[in-house]
C-alpha cells in the first residue's frame, strides 16, 4: 500500500504546518489557543461516523454511540467555549478613552468603547 | 437531476475534495488565533471547516446503510451536543482548566474506544499490519488521555486532593506498564486474536498508566500536564486517522499535537524544569491550599490594613498587579478590576504581571481577567515587564507565591532556583494578599514576605481588594 508513504507524508507536513501557525500565539491567547485545538482533535468524531455503518453487534454499536457522544462533546463544546471565552478579550479603547479627555474617562465604563453595550 | 446530484456528492473524489476544503478552513482558522483581533473569526472558521467534514462522511455512499444506523449517529450526536452546550455555555471562568481537561479526556476516551471497534470488527480477518499498528498506537495513547485528563480534571475540581499522590518506586512501576503494553501491542500485532488481551494488555494498562502518571502531579505543574494530555490526545487522533487513511483526521490530529508540544514545551521552561521531571512527580511538598494562619520560621511578616494600601496605591504613580491562583480561587477577578478602574480615575498608571504558569493552564490569568472587562493590553508578559519594576511605585501580589518568588534567583540551593520569576522585589514596595502564610505549591518559603519593603495584607483576596477599592475611592 503506497497510500502510506502519502499518509506519512500528510502527516509530516501537518506537523511542520502546526508548528509554524502556533509558535505565533502570543501567551494571552494560551487558553483559547488550548481549547481551541482540544476541539480540532475532536475530529477522531469522523472515525466514529465512519464505522457506524460496518459495525456489528450490541457492543461494537454501543461502544460506537458513545465514541460519537464524547467527540460531540469534544467538537460542540470546545469551539462553543472557545467562542466564549475569546468574546471577552477586548483591547483598551484608546481613542474613545482620549477624545473624551481628562481623568474622568478612566472613572466610568468606557461605554463608547464597546459599541455591543455593557458587559453582563 | 438530483439522482446525478446525489451521485455526485457520494463520489470519492468529492468527498476528499471536502475533506481538503476542511483542513484548509480549520489551519486558516488557527492561524487567525494569533491575534485577539482575528481569534474569534478564527475559531468560528475552524469551527465551519468541522463542520464541512462531519457533514462530507456523513455524505459518503453506503454510510447509512445497515440497520438503525441513522438513528445510532443521532443519538450520539444528540448525547454529545446535550451535554457538550450547556456545559460550554455555563462554566466559569475559574473553573476553565477543569473544562479543557474535560473536553481534552472525551477526545481520547473516544480515540480508545474507536480502535476498539476497529479491533473487534477485523478479528480474525486479515487486517493490514499498518492499520492495526496505528489503531493499537492510538489505544494506547488515547486511553492514557483519558484516564489521565481524568485525573486532572478531579484534582482541579478538587474531587482529588491537589498535592502530588505518589508510590513508592512509581518510576518503574509506569516503565512497567509501558513496557506491558507495548509487548501486548507488539504480540497482537503479529497475529495473535485476543480480545481479552486488547482489552487488559491495552485498553487496562494504559488506563493505569494515565491515572498512575497525573496523580504524582502537583497542582502548579497543572500547565504542563494539560499541555501534554492536550498534545497526546492530538496524536493519537492522527493516528486513528493514519489507521482509517483519512487526511483531514492525520491533519487536524497532528496539529493538536504539534501544538499541544510547543506549549507544553513553554510552560516547563518557564518553570525551568524539564517535562521528564514533572512527569517524575512534584517537589513533593506541601499544599497550595491554605491551612491556618500559623506562621513559619524565618523573619517577621509586616502585616497590613486596607486603609494603609489605599493610601499607598492611591499616591503612587505606577501601579503593576500580580496575579495568581490565588486570584482564580478567591474570584477575585472583578474587584481587582475594579480597584485598577479606581486607581486610574486618580491618576494612577495600572498594569498587570503575567507569568507564563501563574495559575492552573496556559494562559489562565488573562482568560480571568478577560472575563472582568480588563483589555488586553495591560496584561503584560514576564519579559515586558520585568524591566518595569524598577519604575514601579508598588507592586500587589494577589494569590502568586512561587511566580514571585526571589529564592529562585538568589539562593542556588532552592528547588526553584532558576526559575524565571516576575522581579516584583525590584518595585519600591510590595503588597502581598494571601489568606494565610501557608507556603506556596513548592512548598518553599518566600524570602520576598520577609523584606523590609513588603507588607502583607491578610484575608480573602476578594474582600481584601473590595475593601481597599471602598478606601480608595473615599480618598
Amino acid at each position: 500500500m503506497d497510500s502510506l508513504v502519502t499518509d506519512l507524508a500528510i502527516l509530516v507536513l501537518a506537523g511542520f504546518v502546526g508548528y509554524a501557525v502556533i509558535s505565533k500565539v502570543p501567551n494571552t491567547l494560551h487558553t483559547p489557543l488550548m481549547s481551541g485545538t482540544n476541539a480540532i482533535h475532536g475530529i477522531v468524531i469522523l472515525g466514529g461516523l465512519l464505522l457506524m455503518s460496518e459495525s456489528s453487534g450490541v457492543l461494537e454499536k454501543v461502544l460506537l454511540v458513545i465514541a460519537v457522544a464524547f467527540g460531540t462533546i469534544n467538537v460542540v463544546g470546545g469551539f462553543l467555549v472557545t467562542d466564549r471565552m475569546l468574546g471577552m478579550f477586548k483591547a483598551k479603547p484608546d481613542s474613545a478613552r482620549a477624545e473624551s479627555g481628562g481623568e474622568s474617562a478612566g472613572a466610568d465604563s468606557p461605554a463608547d468603547g464597546s459599541s455591543k453595550g455593557p458587559p453582563s | 437531476m438530483t439522482g446525478l446530484a446525489t451521485v455526485f456528492f457520494q463520489t470519492l473524489d468529492f468527498i476528499d475534495a471536502a475533506y481538503i476544503v476542511a483542513f484548509g478552513l480549520m489551519i486558516y482558522g488557527m492561524s487567525g488565533l494569533t491575534g485577539p483581533r482575528t481569534a474569534v473569526r478564527g475559531n468560528q472558521i475552524a469551527a465551519v471547516g468541522m463542520a464541512v467534514a462531519v457533514i462530507a462522511t456523513l455524505l459518503r455512499k453506503g454510510e447509512f446503510d445497515g440497520s438503525g444506523t441513522v438513528i445510532l449517529i443521532i443519538v450520539g450526536l444528540a448525547i454529545g451536543t446535550a451535554v457538550g452546550v450547556p456545559a460550554a455555555r455555563n462554566v466559569k471562568m475559574t473553573a476553565m482548566p477543569q473544562m479543557v481537561a474535560l473536553f481534552n479526556g472525551v477526545g481520547g476516551g473516544a480515540v480508545a474506544l474507536i480502535a476498539w471497534v476497529e479491533y473487534r470488527h477485523h478479528f480474525g480477518s486479515d487486517w493490514p499490519l499498518r492499520a492495526e499498528g496505528f489503531e493499537l498506537f492510538g489505544a494506547i495513547v488515547g486511553s492514557i488521555s483519558f484516564w489521565g485528563s481524568g485525573v486532572a480534571f478531579a484534582k482541579l475540581q478538587e474531587i482529588l486532593p491537589g498535592r502530588p499522590i505518589k508510590l513508592p518506586g512509581q518510576a518503574l512501576i509506569n516503565a512497567a506498564l509501558l513496557v506491558i503494553a507495548i509487548v501486548s501491542a507488539v504480540i497482537l500485532a503479529s497475529g495473535t486474536h485476543s480480545q481479552l488481551l486488547f482489552i487488559v494488555g491495552i485498553l487496562l494498562v494504559s488506563a493505569l498508566l494515565g491515572l498512575l502518571l497525573v496523580l504524582p502531579i502537583g497542582g502548579a505543574d497543572m500547565p504542563v500536564v494539560i499541555s501534554l494530555l492536550n498534545a497526546l490526545t492530538g496524536v493519537s487522533a492522527a493516528a486513528t486517522g493514519l489507521a482509517l487513511s483519512n487526511p483531514v483526521m492525520i491533519v487536524a490530529g497532528m496539529i493538536v499535537g504539534a501544538s499541544g508540544t510547543i506549549l507544553t514545551d513553554q510552560m516547563a521552561k518557564a518553570m525551568n524544569r524539564s517535562v521528564p521531571s514533572i512527569i517524575a512527580g512534584g517537589f513533593g511538598g506541601a499544599v497550595a491550599a491554605p491551612t491556618g494562619g500559623a506562621g513559619e520560621s524565618g523573619g517577621t511578616v509586616r502585616s497590613t490594613s486596607p486603609s494603609d494600601v489605599a493610601i499607598q496605591l492611591s499616591y503612587a504613580r505606577q501601579v503593576v498587579i500580580a496575579p495568581g491562583y490565588g486570584m482564580a480561587v478567591a474570584q477575585a477577578q472583578h474587584a481587582v478590576r475594579e480597584l485598577e478602574r479606581a486607581l486610574e480615575a486618580k491618576g494612577v498608571t495600572v498594569k498587570y504581571a503575567i507569568h507564563p504558569v501563574a495559575g492552573r493552564m496556559p494562559g489562565h490569568m488573562n482568560v480571568l481577567l478577560a472575563e472582568a472587562d480588563v483589555p488586553y493590553d495591560l496584561l503584560r508578559e514576564m519579559d515586558d515587564i520585568n524591566p518595569e519594576f524598577s519604575r514601579t511605585d508598588v507592586t500587589l501580589v494577589i494569590g502568586a507565591n512561587d511566580v514571585t518568588n526571589p529564592a529562585a534567583k538568589n539562593e542556588p540551593g532552592s528547588p526553584i532556583y532558576g526559575m524565571p520569576i516576575l522581579e516584583v522585589d525590584r518595585s519600591g514596595s510590595v503588597i502581598v494578599l494571601k489568606r494565610s502564610m501557608a507556603s506556596g505549591f513548592a512548598g518553599i518559603d518566600n524570602p520576598l514576605f520577609y523584606e523590609p519593603k513588603t507588607a502583607m495584607l491578610f484575608g480573602d483576596a476578594k474582600t481584601s481588594v473590595s475593601e481597599v477599592t471602598a478606601e480608595v475611592k473615599a480618598l
